[in-house]
């Protein structure tokens, strides 16, 4: 087992950053200018967060990797994000789909780690929470409004729940890292989070007249290594540089 | 010679910030401490948005204008708690803001149900309290889009966090 912390500030920082690249190629696609905009610049949170927890993982394992390290160097196999934020845009309504899926459970997540009893994971989280809480403002108006929308608006709303939501299984999952983690007080018990997760989507997809699929059908791994086919393009397209110009910076 | 303190804490309000030039770092309230460690002046700056991109110019522009000034060294260090809030921008600050057509963030609305919803913007070319919000994000991070009934000017409002 790899050391419990470590693989948590990766586990966090992972989710981040591949969230942020997915939301990154947005970038002059989106189908308004403030939503173009909205995800650019969330993007950017993500990739800030991204440093902070990767940071604080590379120094917690001490052998010298700095974030850049570990988000340029490591394989497929080695990022730990769970598979939802490696699903693709396909359109709007999945991007936002993703993205609110994600912040409903990032938001209680950071909630819990506020209280943890390590000190730096209190720092980022305190830190990170304040910019997380605009973002499942956007999602959730985002969802709502496209939900309760047209026709085609809701219909691709749906299509895009139905597609996600099997996946947010790997992002509620813990394993014995995690009550490793939690006995010790550093990341809060699971139980809550779920709740909070639950209540928050159970509300807005009412407001957006959205039904959760009852299929049963669940996809896990990501947080430990496993991910789907869509992990290794993008990080051929994100690692481009480091692997065909390795060492090079400016 | 030393600087005093209290001469550096001046310089520093001099610097202006890299992406919204109107108000300096001291304004900001980023610029979370000042001492000497010996010889060395050492600056200690918290990051606005974590992934904000003016962060490492900010260190870069305090290094060389402490320089220019006079220091013999410096070093900046990163804080990241506290974490920054708006409510540290100072009423100089505000008004420099509002001066230049930017809304200043509201007080203590940071963490507030309905974030952006709750805060009420006031338009900084008219002064109407009547104004929309077009979307919650706008040329930066820190800022989102508004728009005044009234005067039916767009504008930025700096959002509060």
């Amino acid at each position: 087992m790899m050391d419990p912390f470590v693989t948590f500030c990766l586990r966090m920082g992972d989710n981040a950053l591949i969230l942020a690249q997915r939301t990154g190629e947005w970038c002059g696609h989106a189908p308004a200018l403030e939503e173009d905009i909205a995800f650019a610049n969330m993007g950017l949170d993500l990739i800030g967060q991204t440093q902070l927890w990767l940071k604080l993982g590379g120094e917690a394992e001490g052998k010298g990797r700095s974030a850049d390290d570990l988000a340029f160097l490591r394989t497929e196999r080695q990022f730990t994000n769970c598979q939802l934020v490696e699903q693709p845009n396909v359109d709007f309504a999945h991007a936002l789909m993703r993205q609110y899926l994600f912040d409903a459970w990032h938001l209680p997540m950071l909630d819990g780690l506020t209280q943890s009893s390590d000190e730096r994971v209190r720092a980022v989280s305190a830190k990170v929470i304040k910019e997380v809480r605009y973002h499942i403002d956007r999602s959730r108006d985002l969802v709502i409004g496209l939900g309760d929308g047209t026709d085609e608006s809701r219909a691709r709303m749906q299509g895009a729940l139905d597609e996600l939501w099997p996946f947010t299984a790997d992002l509620l999952a813990s394993d014995e890292i995690d009550d490793d983690l939690t006995a010790r007080g550093v990341i809060p018990d699971p139980a809550p989070v779920i709740e909070a997760f639950n209540a928050e989507t159970a509300a807005t997809f009412a407001a957006a007249t959205l039904t959760v699929p009852h299929t049963g059908l669940t996809r896990t791994g990501g947080r430990n290594g496993i991910h789907t086919e869509h992990m290794g393009f993008i990080l051929a397209e994100m690692q481009y540089l480091q692997r065909t110009y390795p060492g090079v910076s400016w | 010679m030393q600087a005093s303190l209290d001469t550096v804490w001046t310089w520093l309000g001099e610097i202006p910030d890299p992406e919204i030039p109107v108000i300096s770092l001291a304004d900001l309230g980023i610029i979370r401490a000042v001492g000497y460690d010996d010889d060395k002046l050492v600056v200690t700056v918290t990051p606005t948005y974590s992934g904000c991109p003016a962060t490492s110019i900010i260190a870069l522009d305090i290094e060389t204008e402490l320089l220019k000034r006079g220091a013999q060294k410096v070093e900046i260090r990163q804080q990241l708690s506290p974490a920054w809030t708006t409510d540290w921008i100072s009423r100089e600050g505000r008004e420099k803001l509002r001066a230049f057509g930017i809304a200043p963030p509201a007080m203590a609305a940071a963490n507030c149900a309905g974030m952006l919803k709750a805060q009420n913007v006031t338009c900084p070319h008219c002064g109407s309290e009547d104004t929309e919000n077009i979307s919650p994000r706008g040329s930066t991070p820190c800022k989102a889009q508004f728009r005044c009934r009234s005067c039916m000017e767009p504008f930025d409002y700096f959002k509060a966090i």
